[in-house]
């Protein structure tokens, strides 16, 4: 294919990811021709209700869970909202600390914001340089009126797995209640609820090729867990709101989809993403990784260029087709860098220069290939006009 | 996000380069790696007028953008008229930048400023009306000399 350019090389599957042919069909009929409530009582409403019930039965064999731990939510923001304030509500009684780090997703970090308005205390556990949770950090931590420890399953920005199975745990030996964001996990990466302690887990349709505005909370069996929003019987009476059933059997179908693919499709994703790791590395100077090599997802490449900025970046990438992120304030609307690759310990002007790929499963490696070949120009073209760069070049010579 | 002017001074920027010191140069450092904005301002200046400018900045599309504009603008005033490119006249000749992005034109400004007051200062005159920048200069050159 030489030099042509791409019609569009969509490296922001993080960000969300397009809905499959397989899903979409599942989901269509419960639009128009089996639209029944699933709490009526003629028949097209048993084919919703029906409909939910296998969803919630191919989701719970997707975390290897048991279907009565499923709840269906509005998606990744209401789960980690729900696990969060409804545990708080439901045992400030018995205490006030709650623990999660320091590199969670916002979905997280404002519920934890606001309860200690309210008067709760937060320890924001550390991350070391790859962005891993030490256990033992964690283990020390922990204090008598320790009521939760939430800590994301793998990080949205940098990829980085957190020892999840670890930090469980010593939860359970505590007998804290532990929850895990798995939003940017499932769907992509092993999870296993019968070995991994976590009494509750978040995740999101959208981020596995299901649809958007429609996701789960894991609740294991017989923990407590306050309503977040009040309303009918639905879902057992713990999250009213008649179910969206094209959406949760679009879920289902996706869980299931990712899950049977997963070995291979995780497998061809980290060989793409390790060649474009290699490739930026090794081609393009004052560059460093973000986050682990190894403890890493499968479809996440996350660099940091030093002496540009990432926007600008951004624009440049997308005249060339490519739809990337970056970690950079202009972005998000603040003068502030990501928190995550602060936490990692980049300072303020590398942390303003990262660019995040993440790859998908419509991805290939001709895909790969374009963005080595546009990205070093780019690069050098920002770092010309850059009068930080000039310094550095003196360093290298 | 950006209107087509942005873009269009974003991909095919004016005036990207450095001019040499020399006592008729004026430079201007401002801004502020933390806030992901630096912007370096060359004013060359022969009879109180502004002959050349050039630009080297770190930042946004609209940081890069503002900084073009800016120099274009500059070029060919006396340093009176220097004094009147605002931030608003910069973003008006942009056609306007996005709410969050106001701090960049303002930036521009400052810059433009800072490479006067250089000059005025190398040269021992005073230009009515211009302040002394306040940039954060000491983290600026501590970047500058630790790469
Ligand atoms: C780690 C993480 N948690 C939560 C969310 C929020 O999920 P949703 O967009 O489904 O609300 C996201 C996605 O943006 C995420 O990456």
């Amino acid at each position: 294919m030489g030099n042509a350019e791409l019609e569009r090389v969509y490296f922001d599957n993080a960000a969300t990811t397009p809905v499959r042919d397989e899903v979409l069909e599942e989901m269509l009929p419960y639009f128009r021709e089996r639209y029944g409530n699933p709490s009526s009582l003629y028949s097209i409403a048993g084919e919703s209700k029906k409909a939910v019930e296998t969803a919630r039965e191919r989701l719970a064999n997707a975390l290897n869970a048991e279907p009565g731990e499923i709840y269906f939510t509005s998606g990744g923001t209401e789960s980690d909202n729900w696990a969060i304030a409804g545990t708080a509500e439901r045992a400030a009684g018995k205490g006030r600390h709650l623990i999660t780090s320091a590199i969670e997703h916002h979905g997280i970090l404002n519920v934890f914001k606001k309860l200690e308005k309210n008067g709760f205390e937060v320890t924001y556990l550390p991350v070391d340089a790859e962005g891993l949770v030490s256990p033992e950090e964690l283990e020390k931590a922990i204090r008598p009126d320790t009521i939760l420890i939430s800590v994301m399953y793998a990080n949205n920005e940098i990829g980085t797995v957190q020892p999840i199975d670890d930090l469980a745990g010593i939860a359970a030996a505590r007998g804290v209640p532990f929850h895990t964001d798995a939003v940017q996990a499932a769907g992509h990466i092993p999870i296993d609820l019968k070995k991994t302690k976590a009494d509750m887990l978040s995740l999101s349709a959208h981020k596995f090729n299901g649809p958007k505005g429609v996701g789960a909370l894991f609740i294991r069996k017989g923990k407590p867990l306050e309503p977040f929003l009040l309303g009918g019987h639905q879902e057992k009476g713990r999250r009213p709101g008649t179910e969206n059933v094209p959406g949760i059997v679009g879920l289902g179908k996706a869980a299931a989809l990712a899950v049977a693919e997963m070995p291979e499709e995780s497998a061809r994703l980290a060989a793409l993403r390790d060649r474009l790791i290699d490739g930026i590395l090794g081609g393009i100077p004052h560059t460093r990784l973000n986050g682990s090599r190894t403890k890493r997802l499968p479809g996440n490449v996350s660099v940091a260029f030093e002496f540009i900025e990432g926007e600008s970046l951004l624009l440049l990438l997308d005249m060339k087709n490519i739809c990337a992120s970056s970690g950079s304030a202009c972005t998000s609307g603040s003068l502030d860098p990501s928190h995550v690759l602060l936490a990692i310990g980049l300072p303020h002007e590398k942390a303003h220069g990262s660019l995040r790929l993440t790859l998908g499963r419509y991805n290939t490696a001709d895909e790969a290939e374009y963005v080595l070949r546009e990205l070093p120009p780019l690069v050098a073209r920002l770092r010309d006009m850059s009068p930080l760069y000039k310094a550095g070049v003196k360093t290298m010579i | 996000m950006y209107s087509d002017k942005v873009m269009d001074h974003f991909t095919n920027p004016r005036n990207v380069g450095e001019l040499e010191a020399a006592a008729d140069v004026g430079v201007g450092l401002v801004g502020n790696a933390k806030c992901g904005d630096i912007m370096k301002v060359f004013l060359k200046i022969d009879d109180g007028i502004v002959t050349d400018a050039k630009f080297k900045t770190f930042g946004c599309g609209a940081a890069v953008a503002t900084s073009s504009m800016a120099t274009e603008m500059v070029k060919g005033h006396t340093l009176r008229e220097a004094l009147q490119i605002t931030n608003k006249a910069v973003a008006e000749a942009l056609d306007g930048l996005p709410p969050i992005k106001v701090h960049c034109s303002l930036l521009a400004e400052q810059a433009l400023h800072a490479a006067l007051w250089d000059y005025a200062e190398k040269n021992g005159i005073e230009i009515e009306g211009l302040e002394s920048p306040a940039a954060d200069l000491e983290e600026l050159e501590r970047l500058g000399e630790e790469e």
